[in-house]
């Protein structure tokens, strides 16, 4: 079993909620990032989606595109990214899926990528704007290096559009809880419930939910229905506010613990 | 030579594709099929032709210039003159084609990105035409170089969104635009400027810009009796450009040379020739060539005129550099002041800047050539939004 499946098993067997927090890989700098993946994994995230900085985030909402613009600018690449990810490897098991956009991976070469990146210990990739339509290029070498391609799934996703993705799933199912931009809208949990339901009912891999949950009182409630939660915005705004003060790794800590409080069983 | 692009994937051999989030798969998908079903429409084509002959003032008439040509001493020189159309460039033929695609799918608002301002004026006055809510998305910079246009807009009716990320120009407009069209996409139909874009866009903008080249192939036959030895065009997205050449695809004895923006020198950071001096690489919703550096990043553009400022190019273009059906080349900053100035003191035509790159490639080429043989340059708009660009340039004081 890979890391994703044992990780997903073990939270099933306790009939727990995956807590997925989001952050982006160099914002501030790559050596506080390694201290925020321990952080998290220590205080109860279950898998962490990783960013990867990129110049033109067109899914992202301004906090996000905010932390895209620092860690670019504090010299992050995709060499940078995998190098943090051995390094955190050494002592730390959560499995690590890397999020962002495809230029980036494309430019560095798909199966140079694959290859480098399933030697630094990443589980998953998830580009956003790298549709199944698109993504035979490098899903076939990404099954070799035994990297789990994540695939996002949208309210806007026809029933039989959402069958077929859903059925060919790897890892989890991301499904974006509403028709916008990362960190910009309250989501209504109710809606989503009926949607989330569906789709589990398609597929054999778990469904997390991400983009619009900010509190912990929205991931209890998506956690009801959902195999996992993603917060984004409301970690990475954290992270922006509390930057390079020694406060930022308690805080982090702290968030982190009440949002994992309401996915326990 | 066969020529069936794009394929059913929305390919132009490894260009082009569908690289976007999945919220937005199903309004291209949707977008495709409602296209396809216009497209051979005689209804539609009767509609689209009516308001291009009618409301754009269509044919735009071929023009012979006959003293740049003697002064070059060389090749004969046409002019397309789109800078006649309504709205004063190529733009509206497009935004007319999108808005009856936008009321046949039922759509009520439209949204557009804009660099020059020429796309969002275009895309304004038609909406203003049919009463449709119209957003419009321009970096801040632009806001800044092009005041009129963003004052236009908004007497059309337009709401101006400012972009501030990024380099807060056509790019980032472009990003913004896409990011309002993924949270209002059920109701909302976007309207691309150029052929860059997802499938379909490069293909659809392509079609409704195709009239440029196939109004401009009878002309020249009426005038000539032949086609041109080569057929001439500014590149941003490279709109003006398919519309010209695409036509002229299958006639091999035509050259087509496409006209990039050198900025300061391709040799230099500052310049938008992706083509010239880019790397194929993934930005919105399209594979193809890209001014970006080692790490996939996004190089900042640079060029005197705001409507070439864009560091991608239409994937269709990437395909016909691939294959070598078509030539890509670039003009400075200095060299398309210089070729803006000579048009306006020779004949009495001020061109847009854009289109000043095409007229200073032609300046070099031109006396290159035989007398018998003809150029057909695609004038693609006319020059009074650039008016203090270049009084600037040439430090006079407004
Ligand atoms: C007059 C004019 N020509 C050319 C362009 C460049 O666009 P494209 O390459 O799509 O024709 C613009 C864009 O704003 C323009 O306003």
């Amino acid at each position: 079993m890979t890391r994703i499946e044992t990780t997903f098993a073990a939270l099933k067997k306790k009939q727990e909620t995956a807590l997925i927090p989001f952050l982006t890989a160099g914002d501030p700098d790559i050596t506080t990032t390694a201290k925020l993946i321990r952080t998290l994994a220590e205080n109860g995230a279950d898998l962490i989606e990783l960013g990867v900085p990129f110049s033109d985030p067109m899914a992202d909402g301004p906090t996000i595109q905010a932390a895209s613009e620092r860690a670019l600018a504090a010299g992050t690449t995709v060499e940078k990214v995998l190098q943090l990810v051995a390094e955190v490897r050494t002592d730390c098991q959560v499995p690590l899926v890397l999020m962002g956009y495809y230029n980036p991976v494309f430019r560095y070469g798909v199966e140079r990528f694959a290859t480098a990146a399933a030697a630094a210990g990443v589980d998953g990739l998830l580009l956003v704007d790298l549709p199944p339509e698109e993504a035979g290029e490098i899903s076939g070498v990404l099954k070799k290096a035994g990297i789990a391609m994540i695939t996002l799934l949208a309210p806007t996703t026809p029933p039989e559009r959402m069958q077929r993705l859903a059925a060919a799933a790897e890892g989890y199912l991301y499904y974006v809880s509403m028709t916008g931009v990362t960190g910009t809208q309250k989501i209504t949990p109710d809606d989503i419930r009926a949607a989330v339901e569906n789709i589990q009912g398609m597929t054999e891999v778990p469904v997390g939910v991400g983009f619009g949950i900010t509190t912990a009182e929205d991931a209890k409630a998506v956690g009801e229905f959902a195999d996992g939660v993603v917060v984004g915005s409301a970690l990475v705004k954290i992270i922006a506010d509390n930057a390079g003060s020694d406060q930022l790794l308690p805080r982090v800590a702290t968030f982190i613990t009440e949002l994992k409080q309401g996915l326990l069983a | 030579m066969s020529y069936q692009f794009p394929d059913e994937r929305g390919h132009f051999g490894e260009y082009g594709g569908r690289y976007v989030a999945e919220t937005l798969m199903p309004a291209l998908l949707e977008l495709e099929e409602a296209y396809n079903a216009v497209k051979d429409d005689p209804c539609f084509r009767e509609e689209f032709e009516y308001y291009l002959k009618n409301y754009v003032g269509r044919p735009s008439p071929l023009y012979f210039a006959q003293r740049l040509t003697e002064e070059l001493g060389g090749a004969k020189i046409y002019l397309k003159r789109e800078d006649l159309n309504h709205t004063g460039a190529h733009k509206v033929n497009n935004t007319v084609g999108q808005i009856l695609l936008a009321r046949r799918m039922g759509k009520k608002k439209v949204i557009a990105e804009t660099g020059a301002g020429q796309h969002g004026v275009a895309t304004a006055t038609v909406a203003a035409l049919f009463g449709m809510e119209c957003e419009i998305f321009m970096g801040k910079e632009d806001i800044r170089r092009q005041a009129l246009n963003v004052f236009r807009m908004k007497l059309l009716g337009a709401k101006v969104h400012e972009c501030t990320s990024g380099t807060a120009t056509l790019k980032d407009a472009m990003n913004d635009a896409l990011r309002h069209w993924v949270t209002h996409v059920r109701d909302t139909f976007y309207v691309i400027g150029t052929v860059a874009g997802p499938h379909p866009y490069p293909q659809l903008v392509r079609d409704f810009q195709s009239v440029i080249g196939e109004e401009a192939k009878v002309q020249l036959q009426e005038a000539e009796g032949r086609l041109p030895d080569a057929a001439i065009a500014c590149i941003g997205g490279g709109s003006n450009a398919m519309g010209t050449f695409y036509p002229f695809i299958k006639d091999r004895s035509v050259r087509l040379i496409g006209v990039e923006a050198a900025g300061l020198g391709v040799d230099t950071d500052k310049h938008a020739a992706s083509i010239s001096a880019g790397a194929p690489g993934v930005l919105h919703g399209n594979k193809t060539y890209l001014l970006q550096d080692e790490d996939g990043q996004i190089n900042h553009a640079h060029s005197i005129s705001a409507g070439l400022d864009y560091p991608g190019v239409g994937p269709e273009h990437a395909h016909l550099q691939d294959i070598g059906r078509a030539e890509y080349v670039s003009i400075t900053d200095d060299e398309a002041l210089e070729a803006f100035q000579k048009l306006t003191r020779i004949e009495g035509i001020i061109p847009a800047l854009e289109s000043a790159h095409a007229i200073a490639e032609v300046m070099k080429l031109a006396p290159t050539l035989p007398k018998e043989q003809v150029l057909l340059v695609c004038l693609s708009g006319r020059g009074d939004k650039d008016i203090h660009t270049v009084a600037d340039a040439m430090n006079v004081d407004l």
